[in-house]
């Protein structure tokens, strides 16, 4: 056994015992509520540079399989679980969670109490934090230092870390009846399968594309992915969305591809407390007044009030969806373009797949648009 | 979509008896939902026939109906009452059925009565198996291959194209009641047979086997928007074969991928939408197969269910009352969460911590029956626990039954078990399966030889074989350091079972002492149905303990108010159950009230006392020393507790009164040394010498031939028991010196700390129950019940009424008298129930109880006083006199003289003997005697005694006869009592059938009569006859003595199997006589209980 700490920036210290990688990882330790689905979790690009606390305590049960991936690796940079699996058990698993952890080189601590430590980050907000073991285990001040030297997640330019090298095509499952163009700002896996389903071609392409790579694919739609950091940052990406907008090309956007769509038209971003993430929490569309339960991952939010229309520079727009539980904004529609998007997860995985009629929503858009 | 505004008053159907299958879960939902009902401004009417229920409490409704649950009854409460709407889906399946058949004779359409929640067709939709099915297919999900059947020539057929094994599940049953699997031909004929039987329609499922799949449950809602949600997931450590109320269960689901369950969640979601549930909670089953995920729907319930209690509790969201709610109209997000106070109910729960829940049976009250687990349930009650991972909350649930072991290495392994009998043991569910896994791995099974045995999934098995090196190293380690006995308290490891491993602390109370001097001690959790994302407002709580140092505990400090702590009652069993919840909840309800602090503790998931807002605070823990030590500890660090109360919840809280007091905790109440006085019977005798009431001669054995010269000395027969029991167990009538001897040979623990009691046996006594409150000097009677069968039957399986139908003024004054002696004499404060038996003008003392009893429900509700309510404000030093100023007790008298035009309420037992086959196939004796063997009860209320009884006839066993054919066999000196009742029936149209001896007597007495055969004399028989459907009621006095006794089983198994009446005492069949007059002419009506109280109280 090889002792772990969890080092918050606030001072506070959680001990445990190492899990996967020993070593030591820094970034905004944040917490998700989900009690499935961690390997999608560990996965989710969103996640980047965040020390990811499971509040669910036995993790890694089912193992690591070779389909539950939602990109090329994990990419949370420490992890905190209470009672890790020791032997998984599901026919579709390949080898234990503590072993991928390990191979990635993802440093995390097991052990701690996480309802305690969930509690301290509800209070005091998501902040910055480190895992720390093996030799990197050291006393607490300096370790506190370590953690108050590194970067803040307001701020952060995260998403040209995580976005694909090259483009690349997912191709369209049967028929192909439209083009998309995907701006990956963080693309999970599931997202461009569940467009395929609904016979879109997409074309995943850089966050360095212009605006004339995305024409030259002549998509009948623009989709903005999810993604880590500070949506704030991301200059190039609004000046994309505003040139579709303009062109009234199909806009979807999910997550991180909501607040670039909120900047787009005017709105303001924020920095949440804690965030939400998990896969329970409820959204209402303003319009229908339905409910749907989501997948969330997210800690920043577009400014304003549920329900409340304004206008754009590309005419009128609508706050149209929010999550009861506290009133954050969780979508935006325009009323004179084809653009929508919304703050949570219709791709899901993990997660409840109640939004996924969002994706036939797009499609309806770029058929009307023909 | 807002309340609905047209409806105005609503009747709630309750559950009646508890029953295997159909447990206090339904009072917690039915409480629930009148609550909720009332709060929004609707008037509610209710029908209950179980009156230990909280929700037949008058406060908890505008008009109570102590009714039967039967389309009749039902009708006139309807017609009486004209309700708007019915709401059936939180009273279990017999809700629901009586909804059907309203449904079908019409009176729904009659009286205009709309079905909320779920309708007819949903229902139907639901329940019917082919229906169902093809629900499903149409979704496109799967299910298991099967085929309906109707004769046996079908079934045949089925299994042909199928093979065996196969699972047969009879349609419109509850519990699984009927079901099996079938490996052999035979086992089919048997099984299918007794399917047909088992179902109302005739109609069977045969189903592919999914024996040893993984097996799920979903508790689902749906709002009128057609929002819905997910509240828990719910695994079945015990996979398919085992009905899941009779396996262990772990919530969350530990062993699927987020994929896995994404598609349960779809299917479940389509499920309920195509099923058509409008509104309110479903369940639905999953199998799934374990080596390639395929999955199956089982089923569905579109109700509010046992696993609905669990999940409940399990999450802190309450699903009955957010049912009840959208029911009226409200959807899920106009809803708010109780616990975050702020969050809306539109959200799915989180959990972070493990729940495990755990049956409990009864097989030692049902000889010769089989205990091998199939699907169909056979467990009387459970127990669920919450830990922080999966072993702290198995070690909790295990500890939490009070079987005898309590937890692993507590007992001896069996003798001579080998590594291959564990491992074939394993194959069969069974009552103590996991302690079967842990003693097989200890013997050397791998992992796999388990899961290949047991099919039980590879992760739970490794989870108690990670326990087992644990105990390896707590034997090794050459100290018990604070590290490594955080670890095993972290483990869910009781100090008792550490001290088994570690002989060296001189057991529990060592290792109790060393783990506090260590500072090894629980943090509080709470139950916030969103893992701590946001504030919680309710204080649901559970021990868990953390290595971290860091570990908060979550428990608010209370200063302002006295705490008190009641300790519940633990998983329902026969002998302690619902009744002794109910006491419970009054007193948090009468404390509160009077401006303490409530604290409630108890594991028991299905009751209204762990409803996180029937206390000011809920733990929920088990109820055994340590855990209730450290309850007490938590609270004291808290805040002041004033007292906690033991006499409440049975003998579970009584059992750790000495404890408790010893450990320096403010036990309040009667004190634990005047308890000892009561129950040691030695020591009981001195305080009725002192008293000079007289009591059956006696002695105290710890021997056979101790026993024997007792016996000799005071004459047979004699009763026979341990000391210190509930629900009688281990008590028997011994009629000679033969079976004396074998009484003795079976009871293995005879020693002189466990020695028997050999009483004299009083034949022919009418006996008497008397519930009182004494606060130290003055005594206040509850209530006189005289029993109406005779003495030998335990009083928890007779039937009785109140007030008393046959005893003179004399007789009472006498009961009085001799009640407040014996309160004085033991130093009683608070209740006592006291049994005497009335033989030839003297009244003798059988025994007395300083404590709630299993009456004091029925005694409150028929005398319109909450004896439990005033009992708990007495144990905190309030007087009877003041109680009575501050009209909690009535202002003069008391419940041994109630007013001459008080009602008569009759008590009536019901049996589960139809639920028990023995190995052979053939069903378990029902014969009677001192050890209780009865689940449950109703109530029948009514002007004159033939009415009450009638009615508590028809609420146990369907319905009196107003017409038909009787059977009657009398003991000898019963037959000249017997005459007249016979001939009235016979003047009513009935036809008479007798057994030779018996219609001899008739035939002299004028009475037409046809002789039939007794059950040994060939075909046709008596027996033949009731099989056969061709007999309505039965009138059979037993014999009286040890041979005959006995000789009516065939007669009485055939009738538990035909589910008739079946009258076994002269009183009994005079007041079924008077029953049945009152039927056939119509006159018998309904009448709410708030108006029979306040002729009582004389406010009419």
């Amino acid at each position: 056994m090889t002792n772990a700490a969890l080092v918050l920036e606030d001072g506070r210290v959680f001990r445990g015992e190492a899990y996967g990688a020993t070593g030591v990882s820094l970034g905004e330790v944040v917490f998700s509520t989900a009690m499935t689905g961690y390997q999608e979790t560990l996965t989710d690009p969103s996640y980047h540079r965040q020390i990811v606390v499971q509040t669910a305590p036995q993790i890694g049960n089912t193992g690591w399989n070779d389909e539950d991936d939602e990109s090329s690796k994990i990419w949370v940079a420490g992890y905190v679980v209470r009672d890790p699996a020791r032997t998984p058990s599901n026919w579709r698993s390949k080898r234990g969670l503590d072993e991928e952890l390990a191979n990635q080189g993802v440093v995390g601590i097991s052990g701690l109490d996480t309802r305690t430590l969930t509690r301290h980050i509800r209070e005091q907000g998501a902040m910055r934090a480190g895992v720390f073991s093996g030799s990197e285990l050291t006393d607490d001040a300096s370790m506190v230092e370590q953690v108050k030297a590194s970067a803040q997640m307001l701020g952060a330019n995260l998403a040209v870390d995580v976005t694909t090298d090259k483009p690349y095509v997912v191709e369209a499952i049967g028929e192909k009846k439209f083009t998309v163009a995907a701006l990956d700002l963080g693309i999970k896996s599931n997202t461009p399968r569940m467009m395929a389903a609904r016979g879109i071609e997409v074309h995943v392409l850089p966050l360095t594309s212009t605006f004339e790579d995305i024409l030259k694919v002549s998509p009948d739609g623009l989709f903005l992915s999810n993604g880590p950091g500070d949506p704030a940052t991301q200059d190039h990406a609004i000046a994309l969305t505003k040139e579709a907008l303009g062109r009234k090309l199909p806009l979807f956007g999910i997550c991180f591809g909501n607040q670039i769509l909120g900047r787009a038209v005017g709105r303001g971003t924020y920095k949440m407390r804690y965030g939400h993430r998990g896969i329970n929490i409820p959204v209402i569309d303003v319009a229908t007044g339905k409910v749907a339960i989501t997948s969330q991952n997210h800690g920043f939010a577009l400014e304003g009030t549920p329900g409340e229309e304004f206008s754009s520079e590309f005419g009128r727009a609508v706050l149209s969806h929010y999550c009861p539980n506290d009133g954050t904004v969780e979508g935006v529609r325009l009323l004179d373009a084809p653009a929508f998007s919304v703050q949570y997860h219709p791709e899901a995985a993990a997660g409840p797949h109640d939004a996924a009629p969002l994706f036939d929503e797009f499609v309806t858009l770029m058929n009307e648009a023909r | 979509m807002p309340k609905r505004e047209d409806l105005k008053h609503i009747l709630v159907i309750g559950s009646g008896p508890i029953v295997i299958g159909q447990a206090c879960e339904f009072d917690y939902s039915g409480t629930q939902a009148c609550r909720v009902l009332r709060e929004e401004g609707i008037r509610v009417s209710l029908v209950n026939s179980n009156p230990a229920t909280i929700m037949t409490d008058p406060e908890f409704a505008d008009a109570t109906y102590i009714e039967p649950i039967t389309a009749e009854f039902v009708e006139k409460v309807i017609a009486q009452e004209r309700p708007d709407a019915v709401l059936a889906t939180l009273g279990g399946q017999t809700a629901l059925n009586t909804a059907i058949a309203l449904h079908e004779r019409g009176v729904l359409e009659k009286y205009n009565v709309e079905l909320i929640g779920a309708n007819v067709d949903a229902i139907q939709r639901g329940e019917d198996r082919q229906m169902f099915k093809d629900i499903v297919r149409k979704i496109g999900a799967e299910v298991p291959r099967s085929a309906v059947c109707n004769t046996m020539d079908e079934v045949r057929k089925t299994v042909a194209e199928l093979g065996l094994p196969v699972v047969i599940r009879p349609s419109f049953t509850m519990g699984g009641l009927g079901s099996g699997m079938a490996y052999t031909e035979e086992e089919l004929e048997r099984l299918a047979a007794i399917g047909l039987e088992e179902s109302p329609v005739t109609e069977v499922l045969i189903e592919e086997s999914v024996l040893g799949w993984k097996e799920y449950e979903l508790e689902l809602m749906r709002d009128r928007n057609d929002n819905v949600v997910v509240i828990c997931s719910i695994e079945n450590i015990d996979p398919m074969g085992v009905h899941t109320g009779d396996s262990v269960t772990v919530a969350p689901a530990m062993t699927l991928t987020d994929r896995e369950y994404q598609h349960m969640r779809d299917v479940g979601i389509q499920v309920i939408r195509e099923v058509g549930v409008d509104t309110g909670g479903c369940n639905i089953q999953f199998a799934i197969h374990p080596d390639n995920g395929r999955m199956v729907v089982i089923e569905m319930n579109p109700r509010v269910s046992r696993s609905s209690a669990l999940a409940s509790k399990a999450t802190g969201f309450p699903i009955a009352k957010i049912a009840a709610k959208l029911a009226i109209g409200y959807t899920l997000d106009e809803i708010t969460n109780d616990i975050t106070g702020e969050t809306p109910a539109s959200f799915e729960p989180t959990l972070d911590y493990v729940v495990v829940k755990a049956p409990r049976f009864a097989f030692e009250k049902f000889p010769g029956a089989d205990p091998t687990l199939t699907t169909t349930m056979k467990s009387v009650g459970e127990a669920m626990s919450i830990g922080r991972n999966f072993v702290e909350a198995l070690g909790k649930a295990l500890r939490s039954l009070e079987t005898k072991s309590v937890g692993f290495w507590t007992q001896a392994d069996p003798e001579g078990a080998t590594l291959e009998s564990t491992l074939k043991q394993l194959e069969r569910g069974h009552d103590g399966r996991l302690y079967t896994v842990e003693r097989a791995l200890r013997l050397g099974a791998s992992i796999e030889d388990v899961y290949n045995a047991s099919k039980i999934d590879p992760w739970f098995i490794e989870q108690i074989a990670w326990l087992g090196t644990l105990r390896t190293e707590l034997l090794e380690a050459p100290v018990l350091d604070e590290p490594l006995l955080r670890k095993a308290k972290r483990a869910g490891l009781s100090d008792r079972q550490i001290s088994v491993l570690r002989p060296e602390l001189a057991g529990e109370d060592g290792v109790r002492a060393l783990r506090h001097r260590l500072g090894v001690r629980p943090v509080y959790k709470t139950v916030d149905t969103c893992a701590a994302e946001f504030k919680s407002e309710t204080p649901y709580h559970y021990s868990a303990y953390e290595l971290d140092p860091q570990a908060e505990s979550e428990v608010a400090e209370q200063r302002e108010k006295p705490k008190v702590l009641i300790l519940g009652s633990g998983p329902n069993r026969i002998g302690q159950g619902i009744e002794f919840d109910y006491s419970c909840v009054h007193a948090a309800m009468a404390l509160r009230e009077a401006g303490y602090e409530t604290v409630m503790v108890n594991c028991n998931p299905e009751t209204v006392s762990t409803d996180y807002d029937t206390s000011d605070r809920l733990y929920f823990e088990p109820l055994t020393f340590e855990d209730v030590l450290e309850v007490v500890h938590s609270e004291q660090r808290s805040g002041e507790v004033a007292g906690v109360i033991v006499q409440l919840g049975g003998q579970t809280p009584l059992g750790l009164a000495q404890r408790l007091a010893d450990a320096g905790v403010p036990v309040v109440g009667t004190t634990p040394e005047a308890i000892h006085l009561a129950e040691d019977r030695g020591q009981f005798g001195k305080v009725l010498t002192e008293a000079g009431l007289p009591a059956p001669k006696f002695g105290t054995a710890t021997s056979f031939d101790e026993a024997k010269e007792i016996a000799d000395e005071i004459g047979y027969p004699v009763l026979v028991r341990p000391s210190y029991v509930l629900g009688g167990r281990g008590m028997e009538i011994v009629y000679d010196e033969e079976s004396l001897s074998g009484y003795i040979a079976r009871a293995t623990e005879v020693t002189p700390e466990h020695p028997v009691l050999v009483d004299r046996f009083l034949d022919d006594a009418i006996e008497i129950d008397v519930d009182a409150l004494c606060d130290g000097d003055e005594v206040f009677i509850g209530g006189v019940m005289e029993h109406i069968e005779e003495a030998g039957v335990h009083s928890g399986d007779s039937s009785c009424a109140l007030p008393p139908i046959t005893l003179g003024a004399s007789d009472i004054e006498n009961v009085r008298r001799s009640t407040e002696a014996i309160a004085r004499g033991i130093g009683v404060k608070g209740l006592l129930n006291v049994q005497y038996a009335l033989k030839d003008d003297v009244l003798y003392v059988l025994e007395a109880n300083p404590r709630a009893s299993r009456t004091v429900p029925f005694v409150s509700k028929a005398t319109a006083v909450s004896m439990a309510k005033a009992a708990s404000r007495v144990m905190l030093g309030a007087t009877i006199a003041e109680l009575r100023v501050e009209g909690i007790l009535p202002a003069t008298g008391d419940g041994a003289r109630l007013p001459e035009h008080a009602p008569v309420a009759v008590k009536e037992a019901v049996m589960q003997f139809h639920r028990f086959r023995t190995p052979e196939g053939h069903g378990v004796d029902s014969l009677l005697g001192p050890e209780m063997k009865s689940t449950g009860e109703v109530m029948g209320i009514d002007s004159s005694f033939g009415k009450a009884f009638a009615k508590s006839q028809t609420a146990s066993y369907g319905s009196l006869p107003t017409a038909g054919k009787v059977f009657v066999s009398f003991a000898n000196r019963d037959k000249r009592a017997m005459i007249f009742p016979v001939k009235r029936l016979a003047d009513l149209g009935f036809e008479i059938l007798a057994t030779s001896g018996t219609a001899e007597v008739l035939k002299r007495n004028g009475i037409t009569c046809t002789e039939v055969r007794k059950h040994f004399e060939g075909e046709g028989n008596v027996v033949d006859m009731i099989l056969a459907g061709e007999i309505d009621m039965i009138f059979n006095t037993p014999y009286g003595n040890s041979g005959p006794r006995v000789d009516g089983y065939e007669i009485r198994t055939a009738a538990v199997a035909k589910d008739i009446p079946c009258v076994t005492t002269i009183q009994g069949a005079a007041a079924a006589v008077h029953g049945i007059e009152a039927l056939i002419r119509g006159d018998i009506g309904v009448q709410p209980l708030q108006a029979l109280q306040a002729a009582l109280r004389g406010d009419a």
